[in-house]
């Protein structure tokens, strides 16, 4: 027991910057086109959305369709980015690349891999988030300095959702099984989380349902952020992502455990 | 320090209820090459994977330089360097940062790293490639880096999983070389193989496994000499059983395998004379080997 837990925990506090700089190292080789990947589709979504549909909707929640909309698709973007890098590129790490495998080989444990894939996933989340906030503020969609605020909260929601899909890329055979947690999972939280439109406008089911959803509490903490309002129950949002963050970490490094180790 | 690098006493291992390793003991000395000699499935991976705590044994206790695995793996694993048996260098990466990302996962920094790197590529000779990708290497190429990747924590024990399959002769021989001279350096080897020759010329004591259970342990020649003792003539191309009976008074030991009939004879002229005139046969005497060994054992050839 004492060693399966030695070797699904990270062994120190530093050993996963040495995971976090290999993917870094890999990254600058194509660092354009990852972020003009990154930020291009939740760019289309604002101004696309927010242009067109601003158009019919007018002004929400006391301000502008596209400034309303700008809140939600930063944390869309880091929502998606810290999936995708999770569940294609690490699951290519751990499987085809066996990267992984060449990690395991040397000190550290899996838990230190776990760490620094979540790390940079989250990293990347970061760059896509702030990148949309940047455009967004250099456009007014945004306010200074409360923008601010946003940053941090962008870097925790791509934490948590790196978390949430190492699970699904520990328990994943295949690429073939992250289509559903793309469509069952994520595609409805854009919807019920208020990334688009108000959560006041669902039917009372959903709204409580949406408590529990960590995309709900990003925008929560990043759209006020945005919009230079005062954001409410900030403790419970931040806690919430955290938990987020933190148990599926260790469920995944147990998983890992019994899939890489047999 | 202890000299024994590597101490499996009673070692099993079952998957899905198939044993793959079955009761099985073996030393290894500080500065020796052993080897893990048997053929596709006989647990030689598993056995490399359980020495590095990467996987647990479901019975027996394993230490490696002077530490319990799986329990304090990490700290021997520091003290490893590892070729596995599939390559898993960073395709994308050059050769150079190949060594120097993996350095890092030792905890070394870029300056230390840096400061070794020329030393690797010149044991590795790939001194002319530091900044060639490694999708742009050959084979051999790649198990040289490998090899030299495997060095950079300056281990006390290498633990190669077929370092020379799927290389061309000239890339094999090189290898060899280069392991001889890691272990004219100190080095303690565990290497599996299925090539008797590697076998033969590489370790000073190898493990023959079958399905997971060694049935035999030795130097490579004195297992050769108590094993068999006597040249070989390998006869193709007739009734195997027609032949049998012909030669069988002047052979010690007949083996059929296949279309080819082993004959271990001590005096091979009588075999020979015995031949003469029978059309259409072809006859191979030589030295006797490993495989001849496996065969005895087991009754059937390694490869194939
Ligand atoms: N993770 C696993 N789950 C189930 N069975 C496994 C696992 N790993 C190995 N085995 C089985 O254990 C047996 C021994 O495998 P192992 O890889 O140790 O053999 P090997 O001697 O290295 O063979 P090869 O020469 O093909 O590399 C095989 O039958 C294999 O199918
Ligand atoms: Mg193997």
């Amino acid at each position: 027991m004492r060693e399966l837990c030695a070797a699904a925990l990270p062994a120190n506090a530093w050993n996963w910057i040495a995971v976090w700089r290999r993917n870094y190292l890999a990254w600058k080789k194509v660092a354009l086109a990852s972020i003009l990947g990154n930020l291009a589709d939740p760019m289309i979504y604002l101004f696309g959305l927010g242009f067109g549909l601003g158009v019919v909707v007018g002004r929400i929640d006391g301000t502008s369709y596209v400034a309303f909309l700008a809140g939600g698709m930063v944390a869309t973007s880091a929502m998606t980015a810290a999936t995708f890098e999770t569940i294609y590129a690490a699951f290519a790490r751990m499987h085809a690349q066996r990267t992984w495998e060449a990690i395991l080989y040397t000190q550290l444990t899996l838990g230190d891999i776990v760490l620094g894939e979540l790390a940079w996933a989250a990293t990347k989340a970061f760059l896509a988030g702030t990148g949309i906030t940047v455009v967004a503020t250099l456009l007014g969609y945004a306010a200074w300095p409360s923008v601010l605020y946003a940053l941090p909260v962008i870097a925790l929601t791509g934490l948590a959702f790196a978390s949430l899909a190492m699970v699904i890329t520990a328990l994943a055979p295949s690429y073939d099984y992250f289509v559903f947690y793309q469509t069952l999972v994520l595609t409805p939280m854009l919807f019920l989380c208020g990334a688009v439109f108000p959560v006041a406008q669902l039917p009372n089911v959903f709204q409580q349902a949406a408590h529990f959803l960590p995309l709900a509490h990003a925008i929560d903490l990043i759209r006020p952020a945005l919009l230079s309002r005062p954001a409410g129950n900030m403790g419970l949002h931040i806690g919430a992502l955290c938990i987020y963050a933190v148990l599926p970490f260790f469920l995944s490094a147990a998983l890992f455990r019994r899939r890489l180790m047999p | 320090m202890s000299t024994v690098a590597i101490d499996l006493a009673g070692v099993s291992k079952t998957y899905e209820g198939k044993v793959v390793v079955d009761g099985l003991s073996f030393r290894v000395a500080a500065g020796e090459c052993f080897g893990l000699l048997g053929p596709n499935g006989a647990g030689k991976s598993t056995i490399a994977r359980m020495v590095l705590g990467m996987t647990s044994p479901d019975a027996g206790e394993i230490t490696v330089l002077g530490v319990p695995v799986p329990a304090r793996a990490r700290l021997a694993r520091a003290r490893i360097g590892v070729v596995p048996q599939f390559d898993n260098l960073d395709l994308e990466f050059t050769v150079r940062e190949n060594l120097l990302v993996f350095g890092r996962y030792f905890g070394m920094s870029t300056r230390e790293v840096e400061a070794i790197i020329p030393s690797l590529l010149e044991f590795a000779r790939l001194e002319s490639k530091a900044h060639a990708r490694v999708s742009e290497l050959s084979g051999g190429m790649k198990r040289r880096l490998t090899l030299a990747r495997a060095l950079i924590n300056d281990p006390q024990l290498l633990v190669m999983d077929e370092p020379t399959t799927g290389l061309d002769p000239h890339a094999r021989h090189l290898i060899w070389e280069r392991l001889r001279s890691l272990l004219a350096r100190g080095k303690t080897i565990i290497l599996t193989t299925h090539f008797m020759e590697e076998a033969e010329r590489l370790c000073d004591r190898l493990c023959v496994l079958e399905k997971g259970r060694k049935i035999a342990e030795g130097h490579p020649h004195a297992l050769i000499e108590e094993q068999i003792g006597c040249q070989v003539i390998e006869i193709y191309g007739g009734n195997p059983h027609e032949l049998h009976s012909l030669i069988s008074p002047y052979a010690q030991r007949i083996e059929v395998s296949g279309e080819t009939l082993f004959c271990y004879a001590p005096d091979p002229e009588q075999v020979r004379l015995q031949l003469r005139g029978h059309a259409g046969l072809r006859l191979l005497q030589r030295p006797p080997n490993l495989e001849d060994v496996f065969l005895r054992l087991t009754g059937r050839e390694m490869e194939k």
